[in-house]
């Protein structure tokens, strides 16, 4: 039976391997339809193992994640792309290769109901101007940024997992990233969101996850961030 | 008679014909090395053998099949690809995460058992292919005659390494092909099917080598040791075009066998080393080679 109260995501008992290291100890949280999550956490926490094993590419991973009621842990990557989750790495992965455009229509649609590009241009309208460019990498740091983020919002995929979307840009451009986010909240979209800068993602979160070494140590909802400052910073050792 | 720089013209349009022949033959094969590489990240010592079994498919299909040439020109090639595809799922894409000196051993010791199998049933001397009727003949252009089938071969030749690199670098699924060389890893967090495009590859690139040696098979002997031959100076045309490119194992392709047949005209001690010493200055002067990125 469906049961409507279920998460959209469900991470349970997650561990993740590099090799022999062992990154990921037991990481349990969820994510419901429509939310904006934050995965807070200093640098090395696993912040990023945490969504490249809900994707499936890293090397080795146990426990259990659940889109949709679906359990994806012994899917491939491609798999769980088509099961409607897109990533958008912290290094941005914008191809040399590849002109903007094609950078832009690369990742196929997996599901009905992905933004057109018309849109995509009204919340990114210097990706317009730039689509010409031969090199995806030839685009500033910002461009890249809402390059990686525009070309995940046409394939239909309904949860997006945003690794410091933030990290390296300038002010104004944060902030466009943050009406972005904001802007696909309002659209239904449903976002992971892993951030070192817990003043921009008060201003999209719903509620937040604190990492350290490998496990969830902390939650708590937006409404909370002012009552549990001082600890954040104790945290995240600001 | 006319004389271009004290050589008879048609001593000279003769071997610049030969060197455009060699120079298709060249470039399909350093082309499908050169897609190979750049997706599967393996030298492929075995493309030599593929291409000889590319010439042997086209032999048995006329003597056990009755197909001729034409048909030959595709079957073989979906015939040998798929011999690739199988090659790769049974043993190359366990070595993707190993050093490129596996891929290069392991394809190594299977050209060498292609070899030795065809040299075991057939024999080493060549068998006979013979022309197609509608390929016989030739015209005649006034500064020299051009055999109907040399002109095919070349044009061929241009047809497929243009539209392979057409698709490579103008069409969506070239766009994949690009991306994935890059970050296979993420390409296929976009729910791209990555291993079986790399398994579709490889036998695509398996073929262009069969495709060739059909060409190859009316013109050349069909022999277990055709590949084996060619495929050194090819591996000479990728190191000087630089491992990878698609346009530059084309251009290289075509660029040095030319200027191999010109070298037979203007100095033809030189002819058979000449690859060799243009690869040898490549190296020292820009060791990524004439089109290639650095690694
Ligand atoms: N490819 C890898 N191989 C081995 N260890 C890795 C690899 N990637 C990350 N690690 C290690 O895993 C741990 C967690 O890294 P992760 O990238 O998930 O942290 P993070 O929370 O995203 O940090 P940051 O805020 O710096 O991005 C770190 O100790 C890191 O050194
Ligand atoms: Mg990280």
């Amino acid at each position: 039976m469906l049961d409507v109260t279920a998460p959209l995501l469900a991470v349970n008992d997650l561990q993740a391997w590099y090799g022999e290291s062992h990154i990921l100890h037991g990481v349990a949280f969820d994510v419901r339809e429509g939310e904006v999550v934050t995965l807070l956490g200093r640098n090395g926490a696993g912040k990023t193992t945490t969504l490249k094993s809900i994707m499936g590419i890293v090397g080795n991973r146990t426990g259990s994640v659940r889109y949709e009621g679906h359990e994806l842990i012994a899917r491939t990557s491609d798999q769980i792309a088509r099961a409607g989750i897109a990533f958008c790495p912290e290094e941005r992965g914008v191809f040399a290769s590849l002109s903007v455009e094609e950078n832009l229509l690369l990742p196929p649609a997996v599901k009905p109901g992905g933004l057109s590009l018309e849109r995509i241009f009204e919340l990114f309208p210097n990706l317009k101007e730039r689509l010409g460019s031969s090199q995806g990498t030839k685009l500033s740091g910002g461009e890249q940024q809402m390059l990686a983020i525009g070309r995940i919002l046409r394939t239909g995929a309904r949860l997006l997992l945003l690794d410091e979307p933030t990290e390296g840009l300038a002010p104004v451009i944060i902030q466009q990233i943050g009406k972005t986010i904001r802007a696909l909240k309002e659209q239904g979209f449903t976002i992971l969101l892993v951030e070192q800068n817990f003043r921009f993602a008060s201003t999209v979160a719903d509620r937040y996850y604190v990492m350290e070494h490998g496990r969830i140590i902390d939650q708590f909802a937006n409404s909370e961030l002012d009552a549990n400052v001082e600890k954040l910073h104790d945290y995240l050792g600001v | 008679m006319l004389e271009i720089f004290g050589i008879p013209s048609t001593a000279l349009f003769g071997q610049l014909l030969i060197g455009l022949i060699n120079g298709s033959f060249y470039a399909l094969l350093s082309l499908g090395l050169a897609v190979i590489f750049g997706m599967l990240n393996i030298i492929n010592f075995s493309h030599g053998a593929q291409y000889m079994m590319g010439a042997f498919a086209a032999y048995l299909l006329l003597q056990y099949t009755g197909l001729g040439y034409w048909p030959a020109l595709i079957v073989a090639p979906i015939l040998v690809g798929i011999t690739g595809v199988i090659v790769e799922r049974l043993f190359l894409q366990r070595l993707y995460k190993l050093d490129h000196l596996y891929g290069l051993l392991l394809t190594f010791g299977l050209a060498l058992i292609f070899e030795g199998l065809a040299r075991n049933k057939f024999g080493s001397a060549g068998l006979p292919y013979t022309l197609p009727d509608s390929l016989r003949g030739g015209q005649n252009l006034g500064f020299m005659f051009l055999p109907n089938y040399r002109a095919w071969v070349i044009v061929a030749s241009l047809g497929i390494c243009l539209g392979t690199w057409f698709v490579i670098e103008w069409t969506r699924l070239g766009a994949y092909l690009r991306a994935a060389t890059e970050n296979p890893t993420l390409v296929r967090a976009f729910g791209i099917n990555v291993p079986r495009m790399i398994t579709l590859t490889y036998g695509f690139g398996v073929a262009l080598a069969a495709f060739a040696g059909v060409m190859a098979a009316p013109i050349y002997n069909v022999s277990p040791q055709m590949g084996s031959e060619l495929i050194i100076v090819v591996f000479a045309v990728v190191v000087i075009g630089g491992m990878g490119s698609i346009l530059g194992a084309i251009v290289t392709g075509f660029g040095l066998g030319v200027i191999e047949g010109l070298t037979k005209v203007f100095f033809p001690e030189a002819s058979n080393t000449v690859i060799f010493v243009i690869m040898a200055i490549v190296l020292l002067v820009r060791p990524a080679g004439l089109f290639g990125r650095r690694a």
